[in-house]
């Protein structure tokens, strides 16, 4: 008898234990997120779809060859000595014409490495995560552009005499690169 | 149909008796039915907010604002949907399932006293008729099972039977004690009875027995209408849907009519029978409105709603009972409770000369203990939330 009545308060009692929880978060906010309406906050430096600013590159293929997943394609040809030289945004010139620069964001694993070795840090990662297709050839992104405006002058001309010295730095990346490669 | 007849006579005065009566029929039941079909939209949409917001969820958003229309788009949805028969299936059987459990949840309409005259009639064996008409519904459903020619239809109706009929035998002798206070089976009585505000409320009298006794109702009645976690005729991860896993479109739409209309029908009994009915909570003439009808339907259909959102509050919170589990609260815990309410109230009606007076002075704390902790429950919940918000702030 005695345990019966324990028992029955016990059930009684631990329903009311549950309710007083559903009942706490009857009056929570909710976690729901009205997606396309609200996003999420990014956290700095996220790493979503990749960018490559056309005019800035400079056809070294340092990003290719970096790349895990081999998602970058690069068609390069030297570019002509007697046409007009031009130059990237940090003043670096631009010796091969880039014919095809692709990416295949379906095989993109966002590991970023491409990013560190470009010499005019022209490949970079956008926080831009809505781009899903119906088409798988959709996620083929081509960057090389056929009429794009590249800069005649050279932005940073001043320091000519010492343009040899920034080119020498720019190597040790490209190593670097290929020892991780290894 | 008394209040109905009376008006509609002056209206229709020139019509013969017998016209008189048809109309003084059908107008009633066209507004029941009416209530009846438009509920279940309000009442699956605030189950679903509900159950949303318990699990820190929105629940629907999309269709309307906040979701308001979604429940009539699936309605719609329902409607324009092909019903399926099975081929195995007894189609005669089939197709009359769904229309005997509308008719069972709809007929015990007919008793529920919205208003001082606003019931279509007041029968004298008004809470025997909701427990008898209430129980027709029990047939449809083992209909339902046997005709869908299904094994899991057949173990769920087989299971809302022996549910049904557990639980029916608590429920009835918790309404037992009630009757014998008032001396009457009809409902109207039984609010009347409880005239005077909040502290005559039956739940609020006799207190340490009358909780116990509306618990018990109450628990038997989430059961009746097979509702979680009493709700193992249709568990849907052991059965697929128990007996109404072959119906689909309107047919389908039936049952979920009739089940909210239940839980409504299961409400409105429990406050009339403890909570005074269409009887304003307030001391104030006003709040009971002007006229035979007054504020009657408000008040009843908001103890009546309070109800069901205690339904769904419990629905989201326990898990489903085992079937074992299930027999065992009901004869083992239930009953042997009610019967010794029924000797107790009974020997108290008899051997107590001139009603309880010693439950009147009681009523008032009681009264005041119980919507303190209502307040504080309240408050206490609203600082949760605010120091939530602080937190996902923070």
């Amino acid at each position: 008898m005695i345990t019966w009545l324990k028992d029955v308060w016990e059930g009684f009692y631990t329903v009311l234990v549950g309710m007083k929880i559903t009942w706490k978060h009857l009056f929570t906010k909710s976690a729901t997120l009205q997606y396309p309406e609200e996003k999420w906050i990014l956290p700095p430096r996220t790493r979503m779809r990749l960018f490559m600013k056309y005019e800035d590159c400079i056809g070294c293929g340092q990003c290719a060859r970096a790349c895990p997943v081999n998602c970058i394609y690069i068609k390069s040809d030297k570019r002509a000595p007697t046409a007009a030289p031009i130059y990237a945004a940090d003043g670096t010139q631009i010796k091969l014409d880039v014919h095809v620069f692709d990416i295949d964001m379906s095989l993109c694993c966002y590991c970023n490495l491409c990013t560190y070795p470009c010499p005019t840090n022209c490949i970079y990662m956008t926080p831009e995560y809505e781009f899903a297709t119906g088409e798988l050839t959709n996620h083929l992104y081509h960057f090389a552009k056929p009429n794009a405006k590249f800069l005649t002058v050279n932005p940073k001309p001043k320091p000519a005499p010492p343009a040899p010295a920034p080119a020498a730095p720019a190597a040790p990346p490209a190593g670097e690169a290929g020892g991780a490669k290894a | 149909m008394d209040f109905t007849y009376s008006l509609l006579g002056a209206l229709l005065g020139g019509l013969p008796p017998w016209a008189r009566i048809a109309v003084a029929a059908a107008v009633p039941a066209v507004v029941l039915i009416t209530f009846m079909a438009v509920g279940p939209i309000v009442y699956v949409y605030a189950e679903r907010k509900f159950s949303a917001f318990m699990q820190d969820r929105l629940g629907p958003m999309r269709v309307g604002p906040y979701g308001l229309l979604q429940t009539i788009a699936d309605a719609i949805k329902l409607l324009f949907k092909e019903a399926i028969f099975p081929g195995q299936a007894d189609k005669v059987l089939f197709t009359l399932a769904p229309c005997l459990v509308v008719l069972g949840a709809f007929l015990s309409f007919v008793v529920v006293p919205f208003g001082s005259h606003l019931q279509t009639v007041d029968l004298n064996v008004g809470v025997f008729y909701v427990v008898a008409v209430s129980s027709i519904s029990t047939v449809g459903l083992i209909m339902a099972g046997w005709a869908s020619n299904n094994k899991y239809a057949l173990f769920g109706a087989m299971r809302s039977a022996a549910q049904i009929v557990s639980y029916e035998i608590p429920a009835v002798m918790s309404l037992l004690t009630i009757v014998m206070i008032v001396g009457s089976l009809s409902l109207q009585d039984i609010v009347r009875a409880q005239a005077g505000g909040l502290q005559h409320w039956f739940i609020f009298r006799y207190f340490p027995l009358m909780p116990i006794v509306f618990l018990v109702f109450f628990t038997a009645s989430l059961a009746e209408c097979n509702r979680t976690p009493f709700d193992i005729p249709e568990a849907e991860s052991e059965l697929v849907a128990g007996f109404h896993t072959e119906y689909s479109g309107f047919f389908f739409a039936m049952f979920f009519m009739a089940e909210y209309t239940e839980m409504f029908i299961v409400s409105a009994v429990a406050s009339v029978l403890f909570f005074g009915g269409w009887m304003s909570p307030f001391p104030w003439a006003w709040t009971q409105g002007i006229g035979p009808i007054g504020f009657g339907p408000f008040w009843l259909i908001f103890k009546s709603w309070s109800f069901i959102f205690v339904h769904m509050w419990l629905r989201w919170t326990l898990p489903r009972l085992r079937v074992d589990q299930l027999m065992y609260v009901a004869w083992k815990v239930l009953l042997p409770i009610a019967l010794v309410l029924v000797v107790v109230f009974g020997a108290l009606v008899i051997y107590v000369p001139g009603g309880f007076a010693w439950d009147q002075w009681l009523s008032w704390p009681l009264t005041a203990l119980v919507l303190g902790s209502l307040v504080f429950f309240m408050v206490t919940a609203f600082r949760y939330r605010l120091r939530r918000a602080q937190e996902l702030a923070a």
